[in-house]
């Protein structure tokens, strides 16, 4: 143990690594922990998106998921993941009343609710790694993270202001928190398809983006997806009302609505 | 009362150094009007400490990173950021459009903002960004894919 003073590099080493997969890119930040386990755990974490992406994707014919929704296979032919996924897109439906759903056009499509989820095991998985202090997985614009990134020091999230591109709109600090996702929903939003249930088309809705800050993505995902599509008046009273759910919510009009707890997280 | 009344809507939340960030990415991520290269993977030029501490850390070192290449408006436009003790410290273009006096005009005031404005994103330090999805090749040109090659 040789320490030596304040030292700025007694800060824990950092992994870094993006990689391109779903359609986007997953972007790892990885603080201390033994090198040969770091490196293990993100090769098997990477290696687990590019699985989820080929069993999941809906833009392959030949994915688990679209011979599914064609009846080509049965949910127990699937792997395990499959019925795993669709479990929580179900709770997430119900939770949401049908904002939230893993069905587009009478067709299964769990597009909205998998990158989330992925990002989510990754950091888990990555986070169990030896002596591993602090991760951050950011799967296009949805962040996990758990622990932290220096021993004085809370993650810090810039959520990208939708209508000033290249500005942050806030910034949100994890302090305090062992684990937190924030997640981000807006019209620029790919793959997830939003409707309203009530009318079964297109949802209108006066917001340009949603960010919702919970323990675990997720969560967060999905319910950022939600409150898009419900629009700001109901969006925000919904998500004041789900337990351990912090939220920022942009209009059209470049007003700014937040849950009352979502000050406490602003960094 | 109503349950939106407990929400106050608060102004527009703004923050003086991440606000400056805007410029930075910008930069990198104004609309091109031609489809955007390939970037070319970022290159970094690792050099010893200066002399200094025997500690002899890596992290002591001076780090320069050459960001991708980006098509802006403008034309190509493509950074060098210098990174010492885990801080910014420089941003110099490498490659600007310069064809014209147009365009050194716009340097004179686009570049020196650039480099200031980095240097504000690198006071709000933020981790990463979470903002609507993006796709591959929105990635190349997102604030994420600068604090990645930064590797900060």
């Amino acid at each position: 143990m040789a320490d030596t003073v304040t030292d700025p590099a007694e800060a824990p080493a950092a992994l870094r690594h993006a990689e391109e997969v779903m359609g986007t890119v997953f972007s790892f930040d990885i603080r201390g922990g033994e090198p040969e386990a770091v490196r293990t755990a993100l090769d098997h974490a990477v290696a687990q998106l590019h699985r989820v992406n080929e069993v999941f994707s809906t833009y392959r014919d030949d994915s688990q998921v679209s011979r599914l929704a064609r009846g080509e296979l049965t949910l127990a032919e699937c792997d395990a993941e499959v019925a795993m996924v669709l479990e929580l897109g179900a709770e997430a439906e119900q939770v949401s009343a049908g904002w939230f759903s893993t069905t587009y056009e009478g067709r299964l499509d769990p597009t909205g609710i998998v990158k989330g989820w992925a990002a989510e095991r990754a950091a888990e998985l990555i986070a169990a790694a030896d002596g591993v202090s602090g991760v951050s997985v950011n799967g296009g614009g949805d962040v996990q993270m758990f622990g932290t990134p220096g021993a004085h020091r809370p993650w810090r999230v810039g959520v990208s202001d939708p209508l000033r591109p290249g500005g942050l709109a806030a910034v949100i600090s994890a302090a305090g928190a062992d684990e937190l996702a924030v997640a981000t929903s807006g019209t620029a939003e790919r793959g997830a398809h939003i409707v309203d249930p009530s009318t079964g088309k297109s949802a209108v809705t006066d917001l340009v983006a949603v960010t919702v800050v919970a323990p675990r993505l997720t969560w967060a995902d999905c319910w950022a997806t939600a409150a898009f599509a419900m629009g700001s008046r109901e969006g925000l009273g919904w998500l004041e009302s789900l337990p351990d759910v912090e939220a920022l919510l942009i209009t059209a009009g470049d007003e700014v609505r937040c849950t009352g707890g979502l000050a406490a997280r602003l960094g | 009362m109503h349950p939106l009344n407990k929400n106050r809507p608060l102004r527009r939340i703004v923050l003086a150094s991440a606000v400056t960030a805007s410029g930075l990415v910008m930069l990198l991520a104004l609309k091109p009007h031609t489809a955007p290269e390939v970037a070319s993977a970022p290159q970094v030029v690792s050099t010893p400490a200066p002399s200094g501490s025997a500690s002899g850390k890596a992290v002591a070192g001076t780090k320069t990173v050459n960001g991708d290449t980006v098509q802006t408006r403008w034309g190509p436009v493509q950074v060098k950021i210098t990174v010492q003790n885990g801080k910014i410290t420089d941003v110099t273009a490498i490659q600007s459009p310069s064809d014209n006096p147009r365009d050194q005009e716009i340097n004179s005031y686009a570049l020196p903002q650039l480099k200031s404005e980095a240097l504000a994103a690198q006071s709000a330090s933020i981790d990463t960004v979470s903002g609507a999805t993006y796709t591959s090749d929105g990635y190349r040109q997102s604030l994420q894919s600068a604090l990645d090659s930064a590797g900060l």
